[in-house]
């Protein structure tokens, strides 16, 4: 472990005993191998794990679909059956022979538990936890470098070297090292079980969350109020919380969650109508694969209903998942911490992890249902021909790929960090009046006049009009705000400079 | 023994995960077609079955047998989550997604938000006098014979080929808004009638 040289004192490591010690031992390793690695070369690492992780969900949807052929077209005789199918590896060994692939060994018991629908719905499941884990770890990270940057300084440094990568690593494993504190005058069962009430239905709301046409666990026909479920269901792990830890000021920050909660889901839910009119369909991956061909066809600048529709959205969302100025159920200036002050520990990592994960949900559907989904904002008419495997590759990065998916997730998650760190909080009169007397009637207002312009003006001069106008107004917004950005990265430093050197006293 | 107490909540989760995996379930490769499913189920099918009922009825019981109001919304709420899984299992997704949205999501919310503001003890709690219990009892029994009743009078017939073909969403709304128009548009006043009422109620004099 590095020690850093600090004008203190500093006391000797704790000498761990048991199976803490090979773990501590591992831990340590690791991070000696990975630091001088990682500080060296961000950049490259970075790519070559989109990289590899592309390959493997890129190998394992290959092979489970050759495996399918299989099973499917050149064995009669099996009905294709939900949990099963009734190839013996004699026959897998029979149908390789057949086709003269190298047939011997151990290739066709490899394949034989790869037919089971079970088998891919374990892979599938580790897929989307490790993606519902790695998500809060990094926005967490995210969010502490956006603060700091506002507040005019670097945030996380240290743990591994550059920016500080490992330090929501670092702090897992000092919560799960942490004791868990049940405070003697709550309600035990309810306090142990709230952070899982919470926890759980966030990850299931992934279940059915596509990333791309094909990149979905579940493709569900109702998979957008599922998710819409999900999100509103989390919120009973946050009341119980609060109520069980007998404290007021929890309780406070439950009832605001409550309030809260139940007000908004009201206007969410009503503008969430506009785009499935638009589509047609509950269905995600379909409501994304009818936005395919560029900006211009994206729901948002369907027409102004839906772009108001959009607005208010995003804003209700905010409220949705407690996000600031929303984020009166955990103000730290009046309640501590709301309903997790009395939580320590993993139980009080998983209220993160949730309202983390939330966050991505809602940016997601922000983005699946108004902007694109994982369709990018160039025309179709630009796309390659796929005569070969490298257009068909080049057209998957530039015309609709995941990460594009996730690539736009991460902006709404960043204007979501920056207005928490830029806009102070409203009280909680003031959160109930704009939602019951400014959302809900604007949100009416959208679904009333999007049903009138779908009825009146749908397929007219003025609908294309009015599209081309909104998507161009928006594009000069997101050219000026990348030009401004642009503009802040090259000269920060001289900016800063002329501020303080004007400024501050003895200038 | 202080990893095992660690990973058991993690494996906890990872168990209540996969669960509902299996339930959601209609495959993108059949959709074309529609939702096919075998006339047996499979063994897993009738194990998260059995999971599901074991889930409502142990929950039910708790309701019954606590004392505590909060616990008792807990416990209310694992028998609606869990109906809601036993929707999925029969492929009847969208009446499962309303049955979390509009009982766990708001009815539930709403009942805890009462409970909250009207307790005057730290923990509500819910004493039951004897002649409550009776007849409690009484009407219990009454219903419960009842139920006995149409259960065992009543004819399962055994779907072996059901095939849904297409979205059985769009068959949905299709549905109730031709055949079922009155009915729908009925429910719809009653539920305006209801919040004109409640608004009334609620009004500053």
């Amino acid at each position: 472990m590095t020690q850093f040289s600090v004008p203190w004192k500093q006391s000797p490591p704790i000498e761990h005993r048991g199976p803490a010690r090979g773990i501590v031992a591992l831990a340590r390793f690791v991070y000696k191998v990975a630091t001088p690695i990682v500080s060296r070369f961000p950049g490259p690492i970075l790519i070559a794990a989109i990289v590899f992780s592309t390959l493997a969900v890129w190998a394992h949807w290959e092979l489970f679909g050759w495996v399918e052929t299989i099973a499917v077209s050149d064995l009669n005789g099996s009905a294709n059956s939900i949990w099963g199918q009734s190839l013996t590896v004699a026959e897998i060994g029979a149908y390789l022979e057949s086709k003269s692939v190298f047939a011997g060994g151990i290739l066709k018991y490899l394949l034989w538990p790869l037919q089971m629908e079970l088998f891919r719905d374990l892979v599938g499941l580790a897929a989307i936890f490790q993606l519902f884990n790695l998500i809060p770890v990094y926005a967490i990270w995210w969010e502490r470098k956006v603060a700091g940057r506002i507040q005019s300084r670097m945030g996380p440094m240290r743990v591994g070297g550059w920016h500080g990568w490992a330090q929501s690593f670092a702090d897992g494993v000092k919560l799960v090292a942490k004791e868990d504190l049940v405070p003697a005058q709550a309600d035990g069962m309810l306090f142990r079980i709230a952070p899982y009430l919470a926890f759980v239905p966030s990850l299931l709301a992934f279940l059915c969350f596509p990333l791309g046409s094909y990149w979905v666990f579940r493709n569900v026909d109702v998979a957008l109020i599922f998710i819409v479920a999900m999100v509103g269901v989390e919120v009973v792990g946050v009341i119980m919380a609060g109520w069980a830890s007998n404290n007021k000021w929890s309780v406070y920050g439950a009832m605001r969650e409550a309030c809260q909660m139940v007000s908004y889901e009201i206007p969410m839910t009503t503008v969430l109508l506009v785009p499935i009119m638009t589509a047609g369909t509950l269905n995600m991956v379909q409501i994304g694969d009818m936005q395919s061909g560029g900006w211009f066809t994206w729901n948002a600048f369907h027409n102004p209903f839906t772009f108001i529709a959009f607005i208010t959205y995003y804003i209700a969302s905010l409220a949705n998942c407690k996000r600031a100025p929303f984020d009166l159920p955990e103000s730290e200036s009046e309640l501590v911490a709301g309903f997790h002050t009395e939580y320590s520990g993993f139980r009080w990592s998983l209220f993160f992890f949730a309202e983390y994960a939330a966050m991505f949900v809602v940016s997601g559907l922000a983005v699946t249902l108004f902007l694109g989904a994982w369709h990018t904002p160039l025309p179709a008419t630009w796309a390659f021909e796929e005569n070969s495997l490298f257009n068909v590759l080049l057209n998957g990065i530039l015309f609709s790929s995941p990460f594009w998916f996730i690539f736009k997730c991460f902006i709404f998650i960043y204007i979501q960090l920056w207005i928490r760190w830029t806009l102070p909080r409203i009280r909680i009169d003031q959160v109930l009046y704009s939602c019951v007397q400014v959302m809900f009637p604007i949100a009416c207002i959208a679904l009333v006049g999007h049903a009138v312009w779908m009825v009146l003006l749908d397929g007219t001069m003025v609908s294309t009009v009015i599209r081309w106008v909104l998507g161009l107004m928006m594009a000069a917004v997101t050219f000026g705000f990348l030009s401004v950005a642009a503009f802040g990265y090259r000269n920060g430093r001289r900016m800063v400079g002329y501020l303080a050197v004007k400024q501050l006293p003895g200038s | 023994m202080k990893l095992l107490t660690l990973a058991a909540p993690i494996i906890v989760v990872m168990l209540v995960a996969i669960a509902p995996a299996f339930a959601v379930d209609t495959d993108l490769t059949l959709s074309e077609q529609g939702i096919q499913r075998s006339a047996d189920g499979g063994l897993l099918e009738a194990l998260m079955f059995y999971v599901c009922a074991a889930v409502v009825l142990g929950s039910g019981l708790a309701i019954c047998l606590s004392k505590n109001i909060v616990r008792m919304a807990v416990y209310l709420f694992g028998t609606l989550a869990s109906v809601a899984l036993m929707y999925f299992l029969l492929l009847a997704n969208f009446i499962g997604v309303i049955q979390l949205i509009v009982y766990a999501g708001g009815t539930l919310i709403l009942l805890i938000f009462g409970v909250m503001l009207t307790s005057k003890s730290p923990w509500a709690k819910f004493d039951v006098k004897r002649n409550e219990l009776i007849a409690a009892g009484v009407v219990c029994a009454l219903f419960a014979c009842l139920l006995l009743f149409v259960v065992v009078n009543a004819e399962w017939p055994l779907e072996t080929d059901a095939v849904v073909v297409g979205s059985s969403m769009t068959q949905f709304g299709v549905g109730l808004l031709t055949n079922y128009l009155v009915p729908f548009e009925a429910m719809s006043v009653l539920l305006l009638v209801v919040m004109i009422g409640a608004a009334y109620m609620a009004r500053q004099e």
